[in-house]
């Protein structure tokens, strides 16, 4: 038993690392999300040349063939940059759910220009009424000969403005909330009959609401695989996410204790008072928490253990990194003080980053009565 | 990472089931349902551990120890935990074993060890007294010397399981001089010595676990001195780094856990099972979450230590997590049980009362919060993490 990382996992851990450190300081990171797309599409090729966009993919489509362990090591360090490239949603959700689907030309071609960077995704499955259920779906998919039309909204879709093509859920049969009857579809993203209206979430990702009417479409699975579909990249993501939210908690206790160590009042550093170096235990002792759970998850994902058994890690991995984000986020500020208020000190911005993935696919309190399911069965 | 353990481990935790399996059989199990079973259930569980020569794991095989590395170690823990056998009493395998055969001379060794292993004496822990809790170190209880003996006077209190001991190990003080730290010796105390008075003190569970020694001109010979004189407390600080793994008390906690939810299936409010109340549920599962990543935070430690590079900075939480969710499971099963949680059951049967866990729960309860005060209280391992941890 060991939880040490191969050579090659260090490796890539290292060079994203280094990236961080030579070139996304915090200057760097506000020139690059001031951008129309919120990122740059230098920093997007860089990244490209460096591998990290073929990571997940199998070596048989040219990609990196990495497992969960090496989609975590990136994200943590992404995590401590605060990087906005698009990564989740280009490469994870739109470059995962292509790879899970069947094969076809369009698929593999897709895939090879998102690993040297010419392609960017998005996927589509909110709604305006389907908070956190994928199930919960209205746009609909009428046939028409070999190909579909795709009428609805979708809302809050990450990497639309900048994406080539778009995967969405439609509904082919049933009703709103039926589970069967969802298939997954790849429309052009400046089709015809598809408007969006871009939108900042509070991270500075650049997402769109999309509406739909009459657009063409190409069915990427059957009627009844769609949703599972989603949710097996719903699984994937949220295990990256938790691993860069780990890196966020632990850069921001890293800079709340540097202030604390240094920042003087009443004549003495504010870190030699009890009162706050118990609160610091307290959020060191909840991102290591996180770290646990992420590692848990991982390896149990890596070790192919039982399908109930990995939802089950990874739904509690998602409940505590909701709450422990929040816990080390508002102690991060609160230890700041004043400052912590300022937009121009970085806090609040790894702060809204920890509070927009309590909410991506489902937060806390959601996930936690989805793990109640699985682990109470009465 | 590979959480997997190897064929060899394996085969280990075969042993290890084999062994529960006829070692803790339905007498002793049995027999530790009965009131006032503890200490007869202790010495008998001990003797057939050390029959098999697995008293003390850690200890080094010359000694007597298993030798045992950090990992088969958790691997019996688990396992234990698993099957509800009891813990070893701490206070001579895990406390004072380690300090005689590590600064002991061989007289002591030889005295001491074989005994411990064997269970034959019973030890308790003379450290806290009424004036010296967390700051340890300004402890009173005086020694000084006369002849070949030491003279001791002086209260130790919160001593626990002290009624059944014959044997003690104390901190005392010889030295007034230099920091308090370093006046204090090391001193191994024959409880039957003609001055020494056992008062029980009544815990708020309605139980007698505590007591306090109180130490009239009580002579003990220089020979049970451990090591140097005003050296114990450099002695007694190194028993912290002993047994550190099995601090969180995770297989317990899973086998709690796993117990309240079989409870809270069959525990009814108004024709609905508690295990489906929205608020149950949801504090169930705050728990679980915690365990499950504390599980992980001890392997993690049990990784860094099989690799010889110590527990790592990961190992300050085992005690405060652990023992908060220690005490989250004893609340939750104190309100599971409603009324029946506040009944005490004294002499009555479980039938008359009309219920079945509730006393035990309540005494589990008030029990609970001494975990958050001994070995160092909450608030002590917090400034040490504070301390070491964060550099602050």
């Amino acid at each position: 038993m060991n939880f040490d990382f191969s050579e090659e996992q260090q490796m890539l851990k290292d060079s994203v690392a280094r990236f961080v450190q030579d070139e996304y300081d915090f200057e760097a990171r506000n020139k690059v999300v001031a951008n129309e797309a919120g990122f740059s599409q230098e920093n997007w090729q860089k990244f490209a040349e460096l591998g990290w966009l073929s990571i997940p993919f199998s070596e048989t489509l040219g990609g990196f063939g990495g497992g969960a362990t090496d989609t975590m090591v990136v994200m943590e360090e992404l995590g401590k940059g605060l990087v906005a490239e698009p990564f989740i949603a280009s490469v994870l959700m739109f470059g995962g759910l292509l790879q899970s689907t069947a094969q076809s030309d369009e698929r593999d071609a897709l895939i090879g220009g998102i690993i040297e960077g010419s392609v960017q995704g998005a996927v589509a499955y909110a709604e305006p009424q389907s908070r956190f259920e994928m199930q919960d779906v209205r746009c609909r998919a009428e046939q028409d000969g070999d190909a579909y039309r795709l009428s609805g909204e979708k809302s809050l879709v990450l990497n639309a403005m900048s994406a080539d093509k778009i995967i969405v859920s439609a509904r082919v049969s049933g009703e709103q909330s039926d589970e069967q009857g969802i298939a997954l579809f790849l429309v052009d993203a400046n089709a015809e009959g598809l408007s969006k209206t871009s939108l900042r979430t509070m991270d500075a990702q650049v997402v769109a609401n999309i509406a739909l009417e009459n657009v063409t479409a190409i069915a990427l699975c059957g009627a009844n695989e769609g949703l599972a579909l989603l949710k097996q990249m719903r699984q994937q993501v949220i295990v990256a996410l938790a691993a860069e939210a780990l890196g966020i908690m632990e850069k921001l206790n890293a800079t709340t204790l540097e202030y604390c160590k240094t920042r003087k009042q009443f004549g003495v550093a504010i870190g030699s008072f009890q009162a706050l170096q118990h609160r610091m235990v307290d959020t060191f002792m909840a991102s290591e928490q996180c770290k646990s759970l992420l590692y848990r998850a991982v390896c149990s994902i890596e070790q192919g253990e039982d399908v109930a058994n990995i939802e089950k890690n990874v739904l509690a991995l998602k409940v505590m990194v909701g709450k422990a984000g929040k816990l080390i986020g508002g102690e991060a500020i609160q230890l700041h003080g004043g400052m912590g208020m300022t937009d121009e000190l970085d806090v609040g911005h790894y702060v809204r980053r920890l509070l927009t993935i309590n909410a991506a696919f489902g937060d806390a309190d959601y996930q936690q009565q989805r793990f109640a399911e699985l682990s109470l069965a009465s | 990472m590979d959480i997997n353990f190897s064929e060899a481990e394996l085969a280990f935790r075969d042993e290890v089931r084999a062994f529960l399996k006829e070692a803790w059989n339905g007498e002793l199990a049995e027999k530790a349902k009965q009131p006032g079973s503890y200490k007869d259930v202790q010495v008998g569980w001990e003797r057939k551990l050390n029959e098999k020569g697995w008293a003390a794991p850690l200890w080094p095989v010359e000694h007597g120890g298993a030798g045992w590395t950090p990992t088969q170690s958790y691997i019996f823990e688990s396992e234990r935990a698993a099957v509800g056998a009891p813990d070893v009493s701490p206070f001579g395998l895990k406390m004072v074993g380690p300090v005689i055969y590590s600064f002991g001379n061989e007289e002591q060794k030889q005295k001491f060890l074989p005994r411990i292993l064997n269970a034959d004496d019973w030890w308790c822990q003379g450290y806290s007294e009424p004036g010296a809790g967390s700051d340890l170190a300004s402890l009173k209880t005086k020694a000084e010397r006369d002849g070949d003996d030491y003279i001791i006077n002086g209260a130790k209190i919160w001593t626990t399981l002290a009624q059944h001991a014959n044997w003690m190990f104390c901190l005392v003080r010889t030295s007034n001089e230099g920091k308090p730290q370093q006046g204090i010796s090391f001193l191994l105390i024959d409880m039957n010595s003609p001055g020494i008075t056992v008062r029980p003190i009544v815990t708020i569970d309605g139980e007698h676990h505590l007591n306090e020694v109180i130490f009239e001109d009580v002579r003990v010979p220089v020979e049970n001195l451990i090591g140097e004189e005003n050296k114990g407390w450099t002695y007694a600080k190194s028993l912290l780094a002993h047994e550190r793994t099995a601090i969180a008390g995770v297989a317990d906690s899973k086998r709690n856990l796993a117990e309240l939810k079989t409870l809270a299936a069959a525990e009814v409010n108004g024709g609905r099972a508690m295990i489906d109340d929205p608020l149950f549920r949801q504090r169930i599962c705050d728990i679980e979450i915690e365990l499950m990543a504390l599980e992980f935070t001890e392997l993690r430690v049990l990784a860094s230590m099989s690799k010889g590079n110590g527990p790592g900075v990961e190992s300050s939480l085992l005690k405060l997590k652990g023992t908060e969710i220690q005490q989250s499971i004893q609340e939750l099963k104190l309100d599971l049980a409603g009324y029946f949680g506040t009944v005490v059951q004294d002499a009555a049967s479980a039938e008359a009362v009309g219920h079945a866990f509730g006393d035990v729960a309540r005494r589990g309860f008030m029990m609970s919060r001494a975990a958050t005060i001994y070995g160092g209280s909450d608030e002590v391992q917090k400034n040490i993490t504070a301390k070491f941890v964060l550099g602050l």
